[in-house]
């Protein structure tokens, strides 16, 4: 029982980027932005968060609140990329699939550099421990404060899309942006808005990764995990306490991949290329799951289109 | 606009966008402490700068050629086939294996081509079925699959292919499927007149055969492909195939044609990001195969000329595919040129807008 709650907490852990990236996309896709960036948002938040968190500790008056200043670089990041996206999204009228390949290209050579250029060292970088989001104690261990944060940004983020009047006009927006643009509804405006919400939610998502969860910056610190979202909005078929469960879903395969490395029993007695399977675990899970929820996956009408005022 | 003009907007965008890509390179090693001339000078000796340089360009670009057009092909059937890196990697993959089969020695280079080929193309299966069976998106299919293949690859690494006297890298391909380079000392072989073989090809085939027709037809408009009596889902498989057919040749030409090892490496950097280079080198060649040519010694100059940057202005690699996210990110905006044409009376000369209200 013991071993099974411990899998649990790991796999809210790991339940914890996926999630809050898919949030992102859900609501950047209710709005009709795809944003198949989210991988390198989430890469270059993770590296600005660190970054900012680490600035931050030899700052006097910020020192104590170092990791929250760095989870909020990662916000920030997320957002200005996320506005780049939409300027050529929705002023440029450009490409959302391409502007997405760029981004994630640029998260990878930026970080990349950018670790040589901050810490001269090539490849990775660990956390110092006053950088980290401080984890909190429940009776069955510690936990991240970003995973009760995760779930009520789910439920904040349903009620927001299904009970407001902003929710509606998004939904407006996505499905069909000439009525919605007839009704006085002002089309660029609410893309801007769901376009860069959404990709600060993935910047957090890349910044939990870095100074909570895995207390590391690599040159490929997400591994797919922004594109596992994408797969787990789909299976949520935007609905985002769906992309709640999914991201746990995907969270407990990742986490069986990290657990069994991780295992004193099990580790000596798996030859050690066998490991390779077990890391292929959450990818083939995901398209597994991928191809069973399409199908009832139905999506805004206007997705991944530009909209032009005639 | 008149024919010339047409002809040359590739170009003036293309180069528009790696200026803008370099030009932010600039800032950033220039915010970063490093020197941006003794970078770019670096950078431009390794590249163009003498005869080893030269080769090494042209070496680099022969796989991006290659993984180029499986971007360009997808692109032209209206897919966004990112798939490219897992067939390489199989590609590279299936080479050394077929070249260790007991066959006779003239046939290993056959065996090797085929095998690499048809690998990258069944890898390209998957991500077709999905879509065309249950509309899975194929830039989500891709991905996974790549990285179910990056984890496949390293386990044949570390067991079948490993060479037992040095475990950082594959068996070295049989003796008779090996690419001898032009120039002693120099790592250019004929394998890069197999990718610009493959290239014209691809060319003839998307514009002088029926097939081709069709594939460009379900690109621009799947609907009226259909109702012209075309099978949509049979092109889409095609052109799945035909990309993975070129990508798994890409990871051939790494193993046969790249002296001296002529092996994979336990890590795989020898092969690892060719298929996300491939995809800036078809944007920039306008996902035409002829201009992934170009556009592949493009990026081949950036990719040899980065590791000369590195050892002598200190500069990592990487900085190279920062260059390659703006070029795309530039690209991605329809009418690039048209932006600054636009800005510039709008803005500064309000006088010439005035002039034209009153049409």
């Amino acid at each position: 029982v013991n071993e099974l709650l411990q899998i649990l907490a790991l796999a809210l852990a790991a339940m914890v980027p996926i999630t809050l990236a898919s949030l992102g996309e859900v609501l950047a896709e209710r709005a009709g932005i795809v944003n198949i960036g989210l991988e390198g948002i989430m890469l270059t938040s993770a590296f600005l968060a660190l970054w900012t968190a680490e600035v931050c500790t030899t700052v006097p008056l910020l020192a104590a609140w170092a990791p929250w200043c760095g989870l909020l670089g990662g916000v920030i990041a997320g957002a200005v990329l996320g506005l780049m996206h939409g300027i050529i999204a929705i002023r440029l009228q450009g490409d959302q699939i391409i502007s997405g390949i760029g981004l994630n290209l640029f998260g990878l050579g930026f970080v990349a550099f950018g670790i040589v250029a901050v810490w001269k060292t090539a490849g990775f970088h660990q956390v110092p421990p006053a950088g980290k989001v401080p984890p909190f104690t429940t009776p069955w261990g510690t936990l991240s404060p970003l995973v009760p944060v995760t779930i009520v940004l789910t439920g904040v983020l349903w009620y927001v899309l299904h009970r407001t009047v902003l929710g509606l006009r998004w939904q407006a927006v996505g499905e069909n942006p000439y009525a919605a643009d007839v009704a006085g509804i002002a089309v660029d405006r609410l893309r801007y808005l769901a376009t860069v919400t959404g990709a600060a939610l993935a910047g957090l998502a890349g910044a939990y990764l870095s100074i909570d969860w895995l207390s590391t910056i690599t040159k490929e610190l997400p591994a797919g995990r922004g594109f596992i979202a994408l797969a787990n909005v789909v299976f949520s078929g935007l609905n985002p306490w769906l992309a709640l469960l999914g991201g746990f879903l995907f969270g407990f395969f990742d986490t069986l991949a990290l657990w069994v490395d991780a295992h004193p029993m099990l580790k000596p007695r798996l030859p050690f290329a066998v490991h390779n399977f077990i890391k292929m675990l959450p990818y083939v899970a995901t398209l597994l799951v991928v191809t069973i929820a399409m199908g009832q996956a139905r999506f805004p009408r206007s997705i991944g289109q530009p909209y032009r005022r005639q | 606009m008149t024919s010339v003009c047409r002809l040359l907007k590739p170009f003036l965008e293309g180069i528009t966008a790696a200026a803008l890509g370099l030009g932010l390179g600039v800032v950033l090693l220039g915010l970063s402490g490093f020197d941006p001339l003794a970078a770019y000078v670096a950078l431009y000796q390794g590249a163009f700068g003498d005869r080893y340089g030269l080769t090494s360009t042209l070496a680099e670009a022969t796989p991006l050629i290659l993984t180029g057009l499986t971007f360009a092909i997808g692109m032209r059937c209206g897919l966004f086939n990112i798939g490219a890196q897992g067939q390489v990697l199989l590609g590279a993959i299936a080479a050394v294996a077929a070249s260790l089969l007991p066959l006779p020695p003239a046939l290993h280079l056959f065996a090797a081509l085929v095998f690499g080929m048809l690998a990258g193309a069944l890898w390209s299966l998957p991500a077709a079925m999905l879509k065309v069976m249950r509309g899975v998106h194929e830039v989500i299919s891709t991905i996974m699959l790549n990285w179910i293949a990056w984890y496949l690859s390293l386990y044949c690494v570390a067991t079948a292919l490993v060479d037992p006297g040095r475990a950082e890298k594959t068996l070295a391909v049989a003796a008779g499927a090996r690419l001898l380079p032009f120039l002693p000392g120099t790592d250019l072989t004929p394998a890069l007149l197999l990718s610009v073989a493959f290239a014209v090809l691809s060319y003839w085939v998307l514009w002088y055969t029926a097939l081709g027709y069709e594939i460009r037809a379900v690109g621009h408009n799947p609907e009226a492909a259909r109702y012209g009596g075309m099978q949509p889902m049979r092109t889409l498989f095609c052109a799945f195939g035909l990309g993975g057919l070129a990508a798994g040749l890409a990871g051939v030409t790494q193993v046969i044609g790249r002296p001296p090892t002529y092996a994979l490496y336990g890590d795989l950097s020898n092969v690892a990001n060719l298929g996300f280079d491939g995809i800036a080198v078809a944007l920039v060649g306008y996902n035409h195969p002829l201009g992934a040519i170009l556009a592949a010694v493009l990026m081949g100059a950036l990719a040899a000329g980065a590791r000369t940057m590195q050892i002598y202005a200190g500069v990592p690699l990487e900085m190279i595919r920062l260059v390659q996210g703006v070029i795309i990110l530039t690209l991605a905006v329809p009418e690039l040129l048209r932006l600054f044409t636009r800005l510039r009376p709008r803005q500064w000369l309000p006088g010439l807008r005035q002039g034209r209200a009153g049409e």
